[in-house]
């Protein structure tokens, strides 16, 4: 099928509004949220913005008898490369698919297409007394579609868990164009559990067209504790002994020396300047419940070494606490024009000990590396601060990257907590997987996917999937030959 | 396949108002700003967003798109500047003095058929550029509602065939007289402060009752206003469409017409004016006479609500009772970060009930002259402004710059709803009893 074919039966399907297909239009389509020279950047052969299920069925049908791979995509603020076309074909963007089709009170679930923005699902509901309890910090921007192929957390999964856990089922088109509806465990649905196979594929067993999804009630009281420690020892002990003494806090999040500097000129949250770290621990759920965990966690946290305790009641105090850790990004403009988050994930117990490496190696490349993450599931954000402008700044950066996710995985770490794998972690897979676990994986993708049609090139590395070798070999002509498909 | 456009690269940036590199390199392309962005709201499409079109000025930047490629020029154009992106931007990007750049560099560049540029001139530079010119425009259109010759004119076709007819549909019953620069002063008896009104060139015409609401407000507040004479138009619709000789000739005018003492306050009643005011020091940044005084004059620049908000409002007097929704202008919530203050105003007077909207800041689709020149997009996003504005049943929808005031209105009448549109000061100044002859407040 040549191009001129291929975007017309493209148009007939999406209509002329639905497609861009000129160089310009396919520029804006070559990257996502990733960091330059983690992940590279490539553009599309055509982008589509289908507005139904079907049309999404008709397009992927089309990719198959033109044989082009198919990448999803939400808003694009993936943070692993994701939503790259790294071998070229049809971006599918999901975002005119933006309706909550339905909200149900009693079963307190909704009904919602892929484009829906993560915050706005949860602002839609509040006035019933329900949110949607997975909220990575980019939610304001990113979509239900996104969530569910990242498995995407916040820092109230400690207590709420990840995508997953909210996700009730899903309508996705698989590679073959064919629609099925998933069902899952949770609800008592005998047969094999495919949402659970589905959410967190990033994109490579099928695209979600409409998902059903679990609203959680707001609790009817939250407190939030801001404890300041001398240490990042004293305030990781802190971590350790609260979860250990059984509570389960809605969220137990780190901010270290260097982050509160950049936040709290920038946000007057209240965080002692002088401060080795701080924890940001919230606590809900029944009233007198939350007192009670309030006191024990406060005495855990003084026992720990904490050298100040405040706690907040209030909705605008709490928002005041809070809006100094989700902004933390947003502030380390303050402090470099450049940043890579990183997204390891080590057991609690290896905390301490992991952010000394983590000072070790910010030391060896000369780097300035803030903390601020998820303490509660050992969910480290290093933050390498850099200036892109500098010669030399890329590369160390990506060198000591190199180094923490070595460090973090000797530990019995693992590559991501929810960011993902796609091509940005993809070489380093074969240091956390065995050979059988990836065959395993690959062998599950090539049960949905035979012809590697969807997101090709992201998460299993080179090398594990058949019919590889054919498209290497492919590969090889392109860049030899300047021969282009399509 | 991986783009290649540098073949067919044949204009770059170059000449004066380059997009600054360092500003573009600053996005990281996080995606933080799109659901912020009206126009990617409306379509979904990257380009449409600011870090598509960030990208897209990169490009041109890298010699990877042409300066002159449609698309380009097509997105830089249907931008609403609206600058909702970097008031959300993490990573702090410039967005208002890139896209600004941009557009002067496809107006230095672009070849335009000569009607279009006709055509921009006339409509744009000739009324702004002087204020007795737009005054004897408004003094024309104001007879002429008077007179109730619109109805008339509608009904012929004459309007349609000039080309007046979106304008003539926006305007809101002209209420008084212009308010002549350097004409009027408010001199309350007890002076705590003086500040120099900017009297704008739409608000001291077709909205020349706020600008002397806002002198009595601030009498009742113990403030003495004066209207400095020789002041011009801010220059804010020559930035926005990328003329800035021009810009930059009307803010030189007004740097000396405001040189009085050199450090009262400037008080701005439109917020548009008052983002572009703000930004004098950068506008004349390289100009070796005015750089220093620009960004002096810049300091002095405060919109009516943040000098009123700041100060503790002296208490009002009467009774408003109505419930109202504020609707936010994007050149006071985006540029200049002002969010609280107007709220804060609102809750002091007595009697009134402030109930929100949904997407309060998202922009209502007037931006500059956004309205006239693209009035398919800043219908769909007026439509829904209206939608949120009424689906509050409050019993007036409040706001603080003239295009937005006028741009509400007709949105709210194409919808079917007659629900009043104020600026912001109308209600404090009812709130201190309006226009009383014989009070404190009379302009003298
Ligand atoms: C500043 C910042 C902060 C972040 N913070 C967090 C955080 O706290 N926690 C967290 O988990 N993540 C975080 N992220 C990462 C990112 O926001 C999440 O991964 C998010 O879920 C991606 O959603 P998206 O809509 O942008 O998806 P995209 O980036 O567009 O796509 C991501 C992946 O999902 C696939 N995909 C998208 N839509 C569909 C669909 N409908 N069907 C099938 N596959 C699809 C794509 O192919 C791609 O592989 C952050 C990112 C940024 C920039
Ligand atoms: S402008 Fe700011 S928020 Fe938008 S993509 Fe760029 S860095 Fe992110
Ligand atoms: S200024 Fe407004 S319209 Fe333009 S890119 Fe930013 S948010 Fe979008």
């Amino acid at each position: 099928m040549d191009r001129q074919q291929l975007l017309e039966e493209l148009e007939r399907i999406v209509g002329h509004d639905g497609i861009r297909h000129r160089p310009v239009d396919l520029l804006v389509y070559e990257y996502d949220g990733s960091v330059d020279g983690a992940v590279d950047t490539a553009a599309p052969t055509a982008v589509v913005l289908p507005r139904s299920t079907d049309q999404v069925s008709a397009i992927v049908k089309l990719a198959k008898r033109a044989d082009l791979p198919v990448v999803a995509r939400g808003a694009g603020t993936g943070l692993s490369g994701g939503a790259v076309a790294q071998r070229g074909g049809i971006i599918v963007s999901l975002t005119r698919m933006d309706r909550v089709l339905d909200v149900n009170l009693l079963d307190r679930t909704a009904l919602v297409e892929p484009g829906v923005i993560n915050l706005e699902l949860s602002d839609g509901v509040r006035d019933q007394g329900l949110f949607f309890a997975p909220d990575p910090s980019s939610q304001k921007a990113c979509t239900i579609g996104g969530n569910v192929a990242e498995n995407s957390g916040g820092p109230h999964c400690l207590k709420y868990g990840v995508t997953t856990n909210h996700i009730l089922g899903l309508e996705i088109v698989l590679p073959n164009g064919e629609v099925i509806w998933t069902r899952t465990a949770q609800d008592g649905y005998g047969g094999l559990d495919l949402t659970a196979a589905v959410v967190g594929s990033e994109g490579m067993f099928g695209i979600v067209t409409k998902a059903l999804v679990k609203l959680t009630p707001i609790p009817a009281a939250t407190t939030v504790m801001l404890a300041a420690f001398g240490s990042l020892d004293d305030a990781s002990r802190a971590v350790t002994s609260i979860i250990a003494a059984g509570n389960l806090p809605a969220s137990l999040e780190m901010m270290d020396n260097l982050t509160i500097q950049a936040v709290e000129p920038a946000y007057h949250a209240g965080y002692p300047m002088d401060a080795a770290a701080v924890l940001l621990i919230e606590s809900d759920g029944h009233p007198v419940e939350v007192a009670e965990s309030v006191e024990e966690i406060e005495a855990l946290c003084r026992e720990a070494g904490a050298t100040s305790l405040r706690s907040a009641d209030t909705a605008a105090e709490r928002d005041l606490l809070w809006k100094g850790r989700k902004m933390a990004l947003a502030a380390m403009g303050r402090l470099a024009p450049n940043y890579y988050l990183h997204d390891t994930v080590v057991p609690r117990s290896r905390l301490p000990e992991t952010l000394e490496t983590v000072e070790a190696i910010a030391r060896h490349h000369k780097l300035q590396i803030a903390n601020v993450f998820h303490a509660g599931d050992g969910n480290l954000h290093p933050l390498m601060l850099f200036d892109r402008r500098k010669p030399g700044d890329v590369e160390r950066i990506l060198e000591a990257s190199h180094d923490l996710i070595h460090e973090c995985v000797r530990v019995g770490g693992m590559l991501s907590g929810e960011h993902g794998i796609g091509t940005e972690k993809r070489g380093y897979m074969t240091l956390v997987f065995s050979e059988s676990d990836l065959r395993a994986m690959a062998g599950l993708k090539e049960a949905f996917d035979p012809d590697q049609r969807f997101n090709p090139e992201k998460v299993i590395p080179t090398g594990y999937m058949c019919g590889e070798v054919k498209q290497l070999h492919l590969q090889a002509m392109q860049q030899q030959h300047g021969i282009v498909p399509v | 396949m991986a783009v290649s456009l540098v073949d067919l690269v044949k204009h770059g940036y170059s000449g004066d108002d380059v997009p600054d590199d360092d500003l573009l390199r600053a996005c990281v392309h996080c995606g933080m700003c799109l659901p912020t962005c009206p126009t990617y709201r409306l379509t979904g499409q990257e380009a449409s967003s600011p870090r598509g079109r960030l990208w897209l000025m990169k490009s041109v930047a890298d010699g990877r798109l042409d300066l002159l490629d449609p698309e380009f020029d097509e997105q830089m154009y249907q931008c609403l500047n609206c600058r909702a992106c970097e008031a959300v931007c993490p990573s702090g990007v410039h967005y208002g003095p890139l896209v600004e750049a941009a557009r002067s560099q496809l107006e230095q560049h672009r070849p335009r058929p000569l009607w279009q540029r006709v055509r921009r001139r006339a409509g744009l530079n000739f009324p702004f550029s002087r204020v007795s010119r737009m005054r004897a425009m408004v003094n024309g259109l104001r007879l002429y509602q008077r007179v109730g010759l619109s109805a008339a004119l509608r009904k012929t076709g004459v309007l349609r065939l000039v080309r007046l007819e979106t304008l003539e549909a926006m305007l809101p019953p002209i209420q008084e007289a212009p308010l002549v620069s350097g004409k009027e002063s408010w001199n309350p008896p007890l002076v705590e402060d003086r500040i120099d009104l900017f009297n704008g060139c739409v608000m001291s015409t077709v909205f020349s009752n706020v600008n002397r609401a806002t002198g009595r407000v601030l009498a009742h507040n113990n403030v003495a206003t004066a209207v400095p004479a020789t002041q011009q138009c801010c220059g804010a619709l020559h930035v926005h469409s990328g003329m800035m000789d021009e810009a930059r000739k009307l803010a030189r005018i007004n740097i000396d017409a405001f040189a009085g003492d050199g450090v009262s306050p400037i008080i701005v009643t439109a917020a548009g004016c008052g983002a572009a005011l703000k930004e004098y020091g950068f506008l004349l940044k390289d100009d070796p006479n005015y750089a220093d005084r620009a960004a002096r004059f810049s300091g002095r620049v405060q919109d009516v609500t943040e000098y009123l908000a700041a100060r503790d409002l002296v208490p009002p007097t009467h009774d408003v009772r109505a419930t109202v929704t504020y609707q936010e202008p994007c050149h006071l919530a985006h540029a200049q970060r002002i969010i609280a203050q107007p709220r804060k105003l609102l809750a002091q007077v007595p009697g009134l009930e402030i109930t929100e909207m949904k997407e309060s800041s998202l922009c209502c689709g007037s931006a500059g002259i956004y309205n006239i020149i693209r009035k398919r997009m800043a219908d769909d996003l007026g439509d829904r402004k209206a939608e949120n504005v009424v689906a509050t049943r409050a019993d007036c929808v409040v706001t603080a710059n003239p295009g937005c005031h006028m741009q509400l209105r007709t949105s709210l009448k194409r919808n079917g709803s007659e629900m009043p549109v104020r600026h912001i000061v109308e209600i404090l100044d009812e709130a201190y009893g309006g226009p009383v002859v014989g009070s404190k407040a009379t302009n003298a």
